[in-house]
């Protein structure tokens, strides 16, 4: 059975994505609703770690609780679009890019996960899915909001 | 006036006839304290009252005929609220016309008496002007209009005096050298036409923005969002009714899929319950308190919900008044809303028939108990209970939601849940049964319906593609000309862009942001920015217009005629009864200017906008609205003439306009018409139009659930008290009208800030202290009045800038305006800023010297502690008052 592979994958991912919504308030805090609302939406992520750590144990996993305070480096690299990296609004448009992936990288690792809990009949993990999947799916659908609702007046800048 | 002024039968408590008894002084509702569901019936008999004799030729009213109601005259000051007239449910509402004239001016002087409608405040109360040897002498109430049946609160009686100050702006004023002076129209109209054409040319419509007001007349707004959505094309344009009515305007859009108040004020005269939920209804909106009162004081009077953290009189006067910690309020609703749900008080037909989404609210408030929700709010467990009790209790509900639900915290998620509530209990489309997601402003309803908030003109939908069109196809111009690739940019943002260079030419018109935006030394500074060309459009020398590259001096109410809508849909003509002063003009004046100089093009190559004057801007509006939701279609100036208000929608359908939306469970919710897809209650997102068909195909109500999240900003070791901040009755705004009313100015003359018994004595602070209150961002400096509000809780006035401030310029000291200490933070969804959710400190700084705190004694700043001198207006306060004249 690989249902622990899949929750250690969420595990990881969910707490990249939490890290990643801490630095993007971090490093946008002028832009106010970015800064408040990207500190709202850690909090559905760090309640979803919690709750993946919770199972793991029933799939002989030890997840540990990770540091949210001091978040690992992305995984990417920042500089997506064209530019020296020192422009902070072609930084904020390569940051909700990548929150966007990761966002959507989550919500499909829910899908997985609730394919997996339906396939090995665990109702319990099923719930969790259904409970967590519709709010990764709200955090990617904020990341294209504000990307659709800041770019023009960049790129038209 | 044409009318009789018999009274077949005088009211037997009409104080006239009596003389008054004692004032019996209301008892304070404790928080969350049970008062009796049965409140004993009451009469607050007045104090200072004088009884004239008939024709003495001292009252605003003609000579008077036999057997007629006399005339009583009352110091409005003292008695916001003037005489009670009371009536029971279903009853009309009596008239009592309320009028002040000038010093030593009779009625049989005045030239003539203009109809208009009051501009100080939301409500829309009909009245007069009147006019005497070319200048405005007084105002007297119209007996026949709809909202107020003659009553007038105390800034329409005497703030129309603001209009004849000395220091109007009479002539344009431009930046030269540093210093702002005195230039023609020519000459001030070239510099804004050059500099918009530059930009336009470098940079592109994007560079441009507009923040207009809640105070001009639709056909400016109509004519603003012409000019800047359609001309122009740029996405930047506000009102300042973000700063009060944005969030009405987002909850009825999420809940009903389209702005528009279902209620009507006469809701009032029918309801058993009604609910007021950040609400100060008594110094917001006097007259429709007046009429709340009245039925208060007459048989079978309604009982009240009160959800205010400060001892307001709507407080005073509540059967449970619950005071919850500020940032909490969506925890509140959904304890109310467990309730309603676990003891079952749903109107389930009314659900299953005309609702989507209840199961998901069902779920969502399951974990909300009252306990659970008393520990969030800090309000009493059996509080909540007894709200949902009242309210599931109801058979006709009328709720009012205003800036305690709107400034704060999860703003349109708090304010949803109110109109959940009528929801689940079918409490919609009936005589009693209303909901008023209220306006602070008088014409804020208009900015929101034209477009010059930035949504879509007519209630379009921007994000619906054949909503563009259509609009295009109404002003003659190209689709693609209209912005809609992003939701309309909110005022804030727009201050963001400017404060990036990337807003470079700013036309504020009728709105002092330096004092009323949060954070004011941000604002300050970004609007002082060199990039930033910034024009203003106002009656006064403001804190905002001394920043200012050219300064564009306005006509005002009663020098321009236009139309206005108030928040019960009501539409009222205001007439010009005199000149502006001076090279003023009107604002719609100077935007029609701005685009003939611009030289504008529809697609014909006629001059764009195609309309001229006031009247034929609004027949312009009046096609832009056909088959939208705020159909004005059959409404004129010639109907509005002599009416006492007409509500939208007029059309062939309604040819006497529509008094209450939703009467038959239909909802302008369909997708293709809807205004708005809605969003996200967390997180702000859009919905796309895919989401909002799958979710509501058929266009019914939408009952959205919200979890609550606390707020950003919450007290701590080093900020320990919720700062919030507001109105008081005396003021609008920042004071750039009342504050030159002397009547008002001496009622309320300097800022204040307000505490708890407890927390004085903590802090070591007695009655009109000098303190100093702090939050992260700014400090001031007031004076204190101990009062009822809630513990941990201060509150300081939002009105007070530096335009009359005596203060240390040469220091640079700026202590005075809420605003410097407030938080720059919006809800998500309505994009409202947060004034209600900042952390603060308080520290003593000196004695009062026993002098009590310039706050007002009549209303929410009353003090705990005797001694205080009561407000009073005196002799130049005087107003009449004539109750009665008859039926209606």
């Amino acid at each position: 059975m690989r249902i622990g592979v899949a929750l250690r994958e969420l595990h990881g991912s969910e707490t990249a994505l939490a890290g990643e919504l801490l630095r993007l308030a971090d490093r946008h805090a002028k832009e106010q609703e970015i800064y408040h609302v990207a500190q709202d939406l850690v909090r559905w992520s760090r309640d979803h770690v919690r709750e993946i750590a919770a199972v793991g144990p029933r799939y002989g996993l030890e997840l540990e609780e990770p540091d949210l305070k001091n978040p690992e480096p992305p995984t990417e690299e920042a500089g997506e679009l064209p530019g020296d990296g020192s422009d902070p609004d072609l930084l904020l448009l390569a940051d909700l890019r990548r929150l966007y992936r990761m966002a959507a990288g989550v919500s499909l690792d829910w899908d997985l996960l609730g394919q997996g809990a339906q396939v090995v009949a665990d109702a319990e993990l099923l719930a969790l899915t259904k409970r967590c999947h519709p709010q990764s799916l709200r955090q990617m659908k904020w990341a294209d909001a504000m990307l659709k609702t800041v770019s023009p007046q960049i790129l038209a800048g | 006036m044409g009318r009789v002024w018999s009274s077949a039968e005088p009211w037997s408590m009409a104080p006239f006839t009596s003389g008054g008894t004692p004032a019996e002084e209301g008892t304070w509702a404790g928080r969350g304290v049970r008062r009796p569901l049965t409140r004993p019936w009451r009469y607050r008999a007045p104090r200072r009252l004088r009884v004239r004799p008939l024709g003495s030729g001292e009252h605003a009213f003609p000579p008077q005929r036999e057997g007629v109601v006399p005339v009583v005259s009352r110091d409005r000051i003292a008695e916001p609220w003037g005489t009670r007239t009371p009536y029971g449910p279903g009853q009309e509402w009596p008239t009592r016309v309320d009028a002040h004239l000038a010093e030593g001016v009779d009625p049989d002087q005045v030239d003539r008496w203009v109809q208009s409608a009051t501009i100080l405040h939301s409500n829309g109360d009909g009245l007069d002007i009147a006019v005497k040897d070319g200048r405005i002498v007084g105002v007297r109430g119209r007996d026949a209009d709809r909202v107020n049946h003659g009553r007038l609160g105390p800034k329409d009686l005497y703030g129309w005096q603001a209009n004849q100050s000395p220091d109007r702006l009479t002539r344009p004023l431009v930046r030269r050298d540093g210093e702002l002076v005195e230039t023609d129209w020519d000459t001030a109209m070239d510099l804004v036409v050059r500099r918009s054409r530059e930009l336009l040319d470098e940079k592109g419509p994007s560079a441009l923005g507009f923040y207009t007001s809640g105070q001009l007349f639709l056909e400016e707004y109509y004519t603003l969002a012409a000019i800047g959505h359609g001309a122009l094309g740029t996405n930047h344009m506000d009102g300042n009714t973000r700063l009060c009515t944005a969030t009405a305007a987002a909850a009825l859009k999420e809940s009903f899929g389209c702005d528009g108040q279902p209620g009507s004020y006469t809701d009032i005269d029918h309801a058993d319950v009604i609910a007021l939920y950040g609400h100060n209804m008594a110094e917001t909106q006097t007259v429709l308190w007046t009429r709340v009162l009245d039925r208060l004081a007459g048989p079978n009077p309604p009982k009240l919900l009160c959800v205010d953290p400060r001892p307001t009189p709507v407080a005073r006067e509540a059967a449970v008044h619950l005071a919850p910690l500020p940032g909490t309020n969506v925890a509140l609703m959904n304890g109310i809303l467990h309730e309603i749900i676990r003891r079952d008080m749903v109107d389930h037909d009314y659900v299953d028939a005309h609702t989507v989404g209840y199961e998901e609210l069902v779920e969502r408030v399951a974990d909300y108990t009252p306990e659970h929700v008393a520990d969030i709010c800090g309000v009493p467990a059996d509080g909540v209970r007894e709200a949902a009790e009242l309210l599931g209790g109801a058979e006709r509900l009328m709720s009012t939601v205003l800036q305690g639900f709107y400034q704060s915290h999860q703003a349109t998620a708090a304010s949803v849940q109110v109109n959940n509530i009528h929801l689940v209990r079918g409490m919609l489309g009936r005589p009693g049964a209303g909901i008023l997601q209220m306006n602070g402003q008088p014409t804020a309803q208009n900015t929101r319906e034209c477009g010059a908030d930035g949504d879509l003109t007519a209630f379009r939908n921007w994000s619906n593609d054949e909503h563009v069109a259509d609009l295009a196809a109404v002003w003659n111009l190209d689709p693609m000309r209209i912005p809609h690739y992003a939701p309309p940019t909110h005022a804030m943002q727009i201050m963001r862009y400017a404060e990036k260079g990337s807003i470079r030419f700013l036309w504020i018109s009728a709105t002092n942001p330096a004092v009323s935006l949060p954070e004011l030394e941000r604002i300050r500074s970004l609007l002082a920015q060199r990039g930033l060309f910034l024009v203003v459009q106002d009656i006064f020398m403001s804190e905002t217009a001394e920043l200012a590259d050219v300064v564009l001096p306005a006509a005002t109410w009663g020098e321009k005629t236009g139309t206005f809508t108030n928040a019960d849909r009501t539409v009222h003509l205001s007439d010009k009864a005199v000149d502006p002063p001076g090279e003023a003009r009107s604002d719609l004046d100077i935007f029609l200017d701005y685009a003939r100089r611009m030289d504008f093009r529809d697609e014909d190559g006629e001059p764009f906008p195609q309309w001229h004057d006031p009247e034929s801007a609004f027949e312009a509006w009046k096609r832009a609205t056909v088959g939208r939701p705020c159909d004005y279609t059959g409404i004129t100036y010639d109907r509005l003439r002599g009416s006492g208000g007409i509500q939208w929608p007029c059309n062939d359908d309604n040819p006497d306009g529509t008094e209450r939306l939703y009467a038959d469970g239909r909802f302008w919710a369909e997708p293709d018409y809807c205004e708005s897809y809605g969003r996200d209650l967390v997180t702000g997102a859009p919905l796309e139009p895919t989401e909002y068909k799958a979710m509501n195909p058929e266009g019914r109500a939408i009952i959205k659930a919200a979890e609550y999240l606390p707020p950003h900003e919450s007290p701590d070791g080093e900020h320990p008290f919720a700062l919030i901040t507001g109105r008081t009755l005396y003021h609008f705004h920042t004071r750039t009208k009342t504050g030159r009313t002397p009547q008002l100015q001496k009622a309320a003359p300097e800022v204040w800030m307000e505490v708890c018994a407890e927390d004085a004595r903590e802090a070591g602070v007695s009655e009109g202290d000098h303190v100093e209150v702090a939050s992260p961002r700014g400090v001031i400096r007031a004076r204190a009045r101990i009062t009822g509000i809630r513990p941990g809780v201060l509150f300081v006035p939002f009105h007070y800038g530096y335009w009359d401030a005596v203060t240390d310029e040469a220091a640079g000291q700026r202590d005075r305006a809420a605003n410097e200490m407030t938080v720059t933070d919006w809800d998500p969804v309505s994009k409202q800023p947060l004034f209600k959710t900042s952390a603060a400190r308080l520290r003593r700084v000196g004695s009062g010297g026993g002098v009590p705190a310039p706050a007002p004694t009549t209303a929410a700043s009353r003090p705990v502690g005797t001694g205080v001198t009561e407000t009073v207006g005196g002799s130049d306060a005087l107003s009449d008052e004539r109750v009665g004249g008859g039926a209606r």
